[in-house]
């Protein structure tokens, strides 16, 4: 089975997990505010770092290339306050601008 | 009445990003089978980003489904603040759960009476699912049909989906200096771990701030 099976059914199985928990489990096992706090704090986090790896890294080397120019359209346009779908095809359109021009 | 049209019009826009997860997916070598049965079995927008992320950039199946996995708690958090209002026994309940998510719970939470929560929890909810499963086939087949993604820049709609979804959340400045130090950890990781670690230990640094309030 290759990489991308197991991560597909893998995800789908921990990801029904924890919705049905919380369907199912006592209010009071999660209602310390700590929970609350470190649980707004892991998208923050990851979506950043996710972010970072997918625009900077190449296997295990850090490099700058046409999709800076993509990040740069996205940053852009959020900071317009454009609609989600004009974020993503304004950055493809800067990145794959920059790949033609062998940036 | 205007629940319903709320719901309905959110319904549309949220699940026309399902393009971007199809395109992206596929542009990351998942077939257009594999990103399908994501939006249909996982059905949650930043986890499915997630794991197709990190296997994209070649990290394991073990970090993808770890890093998906720690963005799907949220919805554990928002199954527990829907039950009271749902109160749902056996079928009914796996389908609630199922389609518990941002934004579902959001138009539940922002309606005044029971009701209206519980229309908007449906109607948003099953709507989105639709919605979202349709445009990732439609996705996912219109970035199998174009060939280099670097071409079409599909390579850089990945990042800029993660910002998006990122950016509404960084509210105050102990968000944005999160968020600074999680990119800072996961670049500075990048040449010494296998791909997928340096996204997966930016997790450390979210309990770490959060600890404290």
């Amino acid at each position: 089975m290759s990489a991308q099976w197991i991560a597909v059914i893998g995800t789908s199985f921990f990801a029904f997990a924890l919705k049905y928990a919380g369907a199912s489990v006592p209010a009071k096992w999660l209602a310390h505010p700590r929970v609350g706090r470190i649980n707004l704090f892991i998208p923050i986090a990851l979506l950043t770092a996710l972010v970072a790896v997918n625009s900077f890294a190449s296997k295990s080397k850090l490099v700058i290339d046409h999709r800076i120019f993509g990040l740069g359209v996205a940053i852009i346009a959020l900071a317009l306050k454009l609609p989600f779908p004009v974020i993503v095809i304004g950055a493809a359109a800067g990145s794959a601008l920059a790949y033609h021009f062998h940036f | 009445m205007s629940v319903k049209r709320d719901s309905l019009s959110l319904s549309f826009a949220v699940g026309a990003y399902g393009t971007a997860f199809g395109a992206a997916s596929v542009s990351a070598h998942f077939t257009v089978l594999q990103s399908c049965l994501l939006s249909l079995l996982t059905f949650s927008g930043a986890s499915q980003f997630a794991v197709i992320g990190v296997l994209g950039v070649g990290g394991s199946a073990l970090s993808g489904i770890a890093t998906a996995t720690l963005l799907g708690t949220r919805n554990t958090l928002y199954g527990i603040r829907m039950a009271p209002i749902l109160r749902l026994q056996g079928f009914r309940r796996v389908i609630a759960a199922q389609i518990t998510i941002d934004e579902s719970t959001a138009i539940a939470t922002a309606q005044k009476n029971e009701e209206d929560a519980r229309k908007g929890f449906w109607i948003t909810g099953i709507g989105i699912f639709i919605f979202w499963n349709l445009f990732t086939l439609m996705g996912a087949l219109g970035a199998k049909a174009i060939g280099n993604p670097a071409a079409w820049g599909l390579d850089a709609a990945v990042p800029a989906a993660f910002i998006g979804l990122v950016w509404p959340r960084l509210v105050d400045r102990k968000s944005r200096l999160l968020a600074a130090a999680a990119a800072i950890l996961s670049l500075a990781l990048v040449p010494f771990t296998p791909a997928g670690v340096p996204i997966i230990t930016t997790a450390l640094l979210s309990v770490a701030f959060g600890w404290r309030s």
